[in-house]
């Protein structure tokens, strides 16, 4: 009886103890600075989306929508900075700069910036995800169900990570159907529901009978529903949009990583690195496929998807060659993270030049 | 009971009351708007109005936010007196950030004195350039300048795009869209230490003491007022309608190409896809609240640029939508167009008669 009662006196006593631990450990605090709405239902909604993550997870966070990149930015970042935030999260690549200028003034936050490539100060981290395999399992649905053999890209701005995702995609859809070519329309935006919608129009007009997109509204999957062509949701499951034209979405999914990251914070094991994750690590999902899928695609793009998460695939294996037919990746050799991440050139099979 | 009388003329007091009235309007109605989406209305205009220029640092990020606006708006001021409806401020600061970006990319790894000069000269030259295409298609080809300079605005936003994105962009820097940063002597020098604050200040200041002399001292103020109230009689007295409608376009054009100049050698320090944050559409609400005088303009420009800072500080610390900014914009317009009604017309108080 007696030594029950210290048992359970001790344990109670470590309970407590680890209650308060976690409870100091919690009281960090995260921020979020958004270039768009919340309620686009694309690139930002998804962050927020991942926001609310780090919420569930107990911390407490508080955004910035709509922050121009502009000198706008710098006097948010530094608000929130001062402020009693431990960690931001600036969520676009024109934040990049300012971010690196902040972070420089306000050493003990950490500051993590989405898309860039500058890491000036150890209180600063970059993260991006592999969206270019979420690509190709896109092309290997399109290929294998385009029937004109045109499929139609809209396209935002000639950066690597556009480039390589056209690459990606137009070389999975070869591979199940070496005919196929990929026409792009540039929109250069990132959102822009008319210019996007203008785009999707003009590729179906071309005869592009499916619709990738990297651009971030749901214009271009609504005028696909509209014209009886299939399309491809971006950065959050769109089939709510346009049930019938949409196949599948690659959804951004940020929210494992800021929790592991705001749990970094609060546990003093921050540090900092550039993390690339993808469909392996979670951080791109492939939404549920819609039933006009026939049963063979989808045990490829099952098959595929499991290949591409454990690594035993890679998006990018050679054989591999531009436009003008010059290898690029010899056969059997994979791309490595440098040539992605600095690639401007076209491969095989997508049609025109990149704008310059 | 009360009766609606037209006035025999517009009352001058009114014309200076009624942009106080509109932002006592804008405050009633925005407290109205926070109540309705559940926040405490004094407590969010406390945020939005108050806290942000609260310390030294905030009241410098004013004077930064205020410095585009207002030189933007008393460039619009010269015409719109005239008479000259410029709604592509935004084009002519994108134009004049181009012109001077170019010209600091030049002088990438240069330094001198001579450098910042040059830039600035570069970037007025650049927003002149610009607001003298709608002055020449409406003097010579009598085109409407309202939607030759507006649809400019676009155009020039699609030659920055092209440039940032293509020829100009930083060649280490990935493809992405945005130059290199320029070197230090083609950056307005910080006026303190820590703060953003910069000399481009001493630029509207001397476009405001400028625009009050000529507006009130010289002959051309006297006919752009004339021509403000009837091109007829402007044409009757024989002033050079032509020249004069260049005039006002290129001193509008300069002052925003200069406001342009502001943004990227001052605070940004390189140009990218979003040099202004639309300080050229902004700056025709301050330009009307201020009521196209250098002084009013300069109080505006103030009440605007906090309706900025206030947005994000009311997103903050009490999780208001940022894009509220926008609507207290659009209500100060809204209220000072709505309050002009009393320049013409007054209330007169009529005993009931029984």
């Amino acid at each position: 009886m007696h030594k029950l009662f210290i048992r359970s006196f001790v344990s109670s006593l470590v309970f407590l103890f680890t209650l308060t631990v976690a409870a100091v450990a919690k009281d960090v605090k995260a921020a979020f600075v958004y270039i768009g709405p919340t309620g686009d239902h694309g690139w930002t909604y998804q962050h927020d989306v991942g926001r609310k993550a780090v919420e569930a997870a107990g911390f407490k966070t508080t955004y910035v929508e709509g922050v121009p990149e502009s000198a706008d930015a710098e006097r948010v970042l530094r608000q929130l900075a001062n402020s009693g935030h431990d960690v931001i999260f600036t969520t676009s690549f024109g934040y990049m700069n300012p971010t690196n200028k902040v972070a420089k003034e306000f050493p003990n936050v950490k500051f993590e910036h989405a898309t860039g490539y500058k890491r000036e100060h150890p209180n600063v981290a970059t993260y991006a995800a592999r969206f270019y395999e979420g690509r190709a399992i896109l092309g290997t649905i399109a290929g294998s169900m385009t029937k004109s053999n045109v499929i139609g890209y809209v396209a935002s701005f000639p950066i690597p990570e556009v480039i390589r995702g056209i690459n990606s995609f137009t070389l999975a859809a070869q591979k199940v159907n070496p005919n196929i070519k990929t026409k792009i329309v540039w929109a250069f935006t990132w959102y822009d529901p008319g210019k996007e919608a203008e785009a999707a129009k003009a590729l179906i007009d071309q005869g592009a009978d499916i619709i990738a997109q990297h651009t971030d509204s749901t214009a271009i999957v609504q005028i696909a529903e509209k014209a009886g062509v299939y399309a491809f949701g971006q950065a959050s499951d769109m089939d709510k949009f346009a049930p019938k034209a949409v196949l599948t979405s690659v959804e951004n999914n940020w929210g494992p990583y800021y929790v592991e990251r705001v749990k970094a914070v609060a546990n003093g094991t921050w540090n900092q690195k550039d993390t690339w994750h993808g469909i392996g690590d979670g951080m791109v999902v492939i939404s549920d496929l819609d039933s006009a899928i026939p049963s063979d695609v989808r045990s490829k793009v099952k098959k595929l998807q499991a290949d591409l998460a454990s690594g035993k695939v890679h998006a990018f294996t050679g054989p591999i060659y531009d436009q003008k037919g010059n290898l690029m990746v010899a056969e059997g050799k994979t791309a490595d993270d440098g040539m992605l991440a600095g690639m401007m050139t076209y491969v095989k099979g997508v049609e025109g030049d990149i704008p310059k | 009971m009360i009766k609606i009388v037209k006035r025999d003329e517009p009352s001058r007091a009114i014309f200076f009351l009624t942009p106080v009235l509109a932002i006592f309007l804008t405050l009633v109605a925005g407290g109205l708007i926070f109540y309705i989406l559940g926040f405490k209305p004094f407590e969010a205009l406390k945020f939005f109005f108050i806290v942000p220029i609260a310390d030294k640092y905030g009241f410098s990020e004013l004077l930064l936010k205020a410095t585009p606006l207002c030189l933007i708006a008393i460039g619009l001021s010269f015409c719109f007196k005239s008479n000259n409806w410029n709604i592509g401020a935004e084009g002519q600061l994108t134009f004049g950030a181009i012109v001077s970006g170019g010209v600091a990319l030049l002088f990438y790894e240069q330094e001198g004195f001579y450098i910042l000069p040059i830039v600035i000269l570069a970037g007025a030259i650049g927003g002149m350039l610009y607001a003298s295409i709608p002055a020449i298609l409406k003097t010579y080809f009598n085109t409407n300048e309202i939607l030759v300079s507006l649809m400019l605005v676009y155009v020039s936003k699609l030659i920055l795009d092209y440039l940032v994105v293509g020829p100009w962009s930083n060649p280490e820097g990935f493809n992405f869209p945005e130059t290199r940063q320029f070197s230090d002597s083609a950056r307005l020098p910080l006026l303190f230490e820590g703060l953003r604050i910069h000399a481009g200040i001493f630029l509207a200041l001397a476009a405001v003491v400028i625009s009050w002399f000529i507006f009130y001292k010289t002959y051309l103020g006297f006919q752009m007022k004339v021509s403000g109230f009837s091109l007829k009689t402007a044409k009757y007295a024989g002033y050079k309608g032509k020249k004069m409608i260049i005039l006002v376009f290129l001193i509008s054009g300069a002052c925003a190409g200069l406001a342009g100049v502001g943004e990227i050698t001052g605070p940004i320090g390189q140009l990218h896809r979003e040099v202004s944050p639309d300080y050229g559409f902004t700056a025709i609400i301050v330009a009307f609240l201020g009521r196209l005088h250098p002084v009013g303009i300069i109080f505006a420009s103030l009440v605007v640029a906090i309706t900025y800072l206030g947005a994000e500080t009311a997103q903050i610390f009490m999780q208001i939508p940022k894009y509220t900014g926008q609507v207290f914009q659009g209500m100060i317009l809204f209220f000072l167009l709505a309050s002009d009604y009393l320049l013409f017309f007054k209330f007169k108080f009529i005993g009931s008669k029984k």
